[in-house]
């Protein structure tokens, strides 16, 4: 039973981890007023280039880096519609989502199935992973999980107490006034759906070359949905992201571990979809007001004629 | 020095946007042309081969028709709630639920009914399976103000995995060896073909009757100007006294509704049994997305744009077997397009005068 547990709060924490990553990204994302519904593909972009990179170079750093940069740079199409073109952020961003599960398949293609001999090592942490339980579920790691929980501390550190953080809030709650205050309106949210997209891309980065080290299309299975409603659930707080990205890796893993009970696989693999409707009805029901997003969360911004 | 000055557009004359479009659509093509050479496929070859599959012979015609009935049916439906502002993207799970009750409703009752009562049940029974699944996410979003996007895909996931439960489980056919899927319904509840082909006429008829109803709903009733303010002017409809929740009910039953009726024409149409959801739709609900959008949400414009965009599936099939491109080839076309559309808006919207001044 103890070992049962404790290898399920350590899977728990390995699927958390794309979870976080996106979830985080998206928050910073968001708070500059730009909903990015591209999260989806982006992270299966990152999830091929680092695929593919590693690969090739047989150097899992490297298919990181290269993740990141094609997550970022996927973005900007994202960018340049919502903020300099004015689209409808909706829209745009499922534009991209099917453009990145496009790419991504293609790109992909001849690599499916193929597995990765050398893929990212986890990193036992040295005394710390001595310590009892915790040891194995948090200190013996993958160098991702790590980035992650680090990642999400300094976003929230970043949005609440350095000046381009406030910047960055102050563009998604009123862009006009920020704007008067000389904040550049366009560059902070370019910056911010960049920002967003380098971190849906480490998600996918995650998940090829360290969770399942293969390939498939189609293997971000709605985790990239599931990080913009992790957002909502998070209140549009990093920090929170952490243990609701976790609690949501947590869902994830049960299913594998209710499964010999004989449940239908298919009912347990609905799970972490009802979980996120039911996470998000609780809330609402506890305290709507919560539920609110930054002010100009989805509202395209012209700028005044100078 | 030059100066690129935008300034706002009001006067939006029918053929100026057509032509926008058009415009954007060919720009796109050129944009998948790249992406095609840097694959390593000759991108007149791939695109001409999209086109001349799906348009330029007879059996390509004959297929494009096919597809693009539930294109029609579903993308009619998201003018509507887009409209409204409200983010269906939910109608693949509307679809599958519009099947699966239709499928239960053909193998109940199909045996002992004629075809004149079988079928327009099976269609009844689609619409409501689908606005079941549609007005989840408008209470849900009127209600507990939980974002519909994210409600609407969530609903999309469970509803294929409960009809993957329903086809290995109790209504696994004994027709069917062991392989997960129903049996096939009885021969009353298929729909008629036209001959040499796979167009199942009833639901193409129905489909365009809807385009033309909604059209006028849309523009000539009270629901419709409702749906369109809660949409532009919230603020407005509230001091209006407009009641979101009907409104948003309504345009959900409606929206949900139609992609059910997608549904029931893919099953008793195409299928005639019920199997893995993705064989049912193949991101019907998705694309349906982009026919809205090259409508510019006008519920008779998505037949041409419903036919446009089949053309594109039908033709992304021909290019697969062809020249051995990825299923993906056809969302990378859809995605791009779409991109394509959107800023194509903007130049609608926006006269860009570029100044050249001595200085």
């Amino acid at each position: 039973m103890e070992e049962i547990i404790i290898s399920t709060l350590t899977r728990a924490m390995v699927a958390g981890t794309p979870l976080l990553l996106a979830t985080t990204g998206e928050v910073i994302c968001e708070r500059s007023g730009i909903l990015n519904l591209g999260v989806e593909g982006v992270m299966a972009m990152g999830a091929v280039t680092a695929f593919i990179v590693t690969m090739t170079t047989g150097q899992p750093w490297l298919g990181v880096l290269a993740a990141v940069g094609a997550g970022m740079a996927i973005s900007v199409i994202h960018a340049f519609g919502s903020v300099t073109l004015q689209a409808n952020q909706v829209v745009s961003g499922l534009a991209l989502t099917m453009l990145g599960l496009g790419l991504s398949g293609m790109l992909g293609k001849p690599y499916v199935g193929k597995p990765l001999s050398i893929k990212m090592e986890d990193w036992s942490i040295p005394y710390l992973s001595d310590i009892p339980y915790l040891g194995r579920i948090i200190f013996s790691q993958s160098p991702f999980f790590y980035l992650a929980i680090i990642l999400a501390i300094a976003a929230w550190f970043f949005l609440e107490r350095t000046r381009l953080g406030i910047q960055i809030r102050s563009t998604g709650e009123n862009p006009k006034v920020a704007e008067t205050q000389g904040v550049n309106v366009y560059k902070i949210r370019y910056l911010s759906v960049i920002i967003g997209g380098g971190f849906s891309a480490l998600a996918g980065a995650h998940l090829s070359i360290s969770y399942s080290k293969s390939w498939i299309e189609g293997m971000t299975a709605g985790r990239g949905w599931i990080a913009i409603a992790l957002t909502i659930f998070a209140l549009w707080n990093p920090a929170r992201a952490i243990w609701a990205a976790f609690l949501f890796g947590g869902i994830f893993v049960v299913q594998y571990l209710l499964q010999p009970l004989g449940i239908s696989p298919n009912f347990l693999s609905m799970m972490p979809y009802i979980a996120t409707l039911v996470i998000l009805l609780l809330i609402s029901l506890k305290d709507s007001k919560k539920l609110s997003p930054p002010a100009m969360l989805g509202e395209p911004y012209q700028r005044g004629e100078r | 020095m030059i100066k690129i000055k935008t300034t706002d557009r009001y006067n939006i004359t029918a053929l100026r946007s057509f032509m926008t479009n058009i415009l954007s659509l060919v720009a796109g093509l050129v944009a998948i042309s790249i992406i095609f050479l840097i694959a390593g496929v000759n991108p007149i070859f791939a695109i001409s081969e999209i086109f001349t599959g799906s348009f330029g012979s007879f059996y390509g015609l004959k297929e494009t028709i096919t597809k693009a009935i539930p294109l029609i049916l579903i993308g009619t439906g998201l003018t509507l709630a887009f409209r409204a502002k409200f983010w269906n993207i939910g109608a693949e799970g509307q679809l599958l639920m519009g099947a699966i009750f239709a499928t239960w409703t053909g193998l109940t009752f199909g045996q002992s009914l004629p075809s004149y009562i079988i079928v327009p049940m099976m269609f009844t029974a689609g619409f409501t399976g689908g606005a079941l699944w549609g007005i989840i996410p408008a209470i849900l979003k009127i209600k507990y103000s939980i974002n519909e996007v994210i409600s609407t895909l969530m609903l999309n996931y469970i509803c294929a995995e409960i009809l993957t439960m329903l086809i290995v489980g109790p209504w696994k056919g004994k027709t069917r060896f062991g392989f997960p899927g129903t049996d096939n319904l009885p021969d009353q509840a298929i729909l008629g073909l036209i001959p040499g082909s796979r167009i199942h006429y009833a639901t193409l008829i129905l489909a365009i009757i809807c385009a033309i109803v909604l059209c006028v709903v849309v523009y000539k009733t009270r629901f419709g100007y409702e749906a369109r303010v809660v949409g532009e002017n919230p603020d407005a409809g509230k001091y209006a006294g407009i009641d979101f929740l009907k409104t948003s009910l309504i345009l959900m039953t409606i929206s949900g509704g139609l992609a059910g009726f997608a549904g029931v024409g893919e099953i008793a149409g195409i299928h005639k049994y019920l199997g893995y959801p993705a064989a049912i739709s193949s991101g019907y609900g998705f694309t349906a997305i982009i026919v809205a959008w090259l409508a510019k949400l006008n519920p008779l414009y998505a037949i041409v744009s419903g036919i446009f965009f089949a053309g594109i599936l039908v033709g992304g099939d021909a290019v697969q077997i062809s020249l051995g491109l990825p299923a993906a080839t056809v969302d990378i076309v859809n995605g791009t397009l779409l991109i394509f559309l959107i800023m194509g808006d903007y130049f609608l919207k926006h006269k860009i005068t570029i100044q050249f001044s001595k200085k």
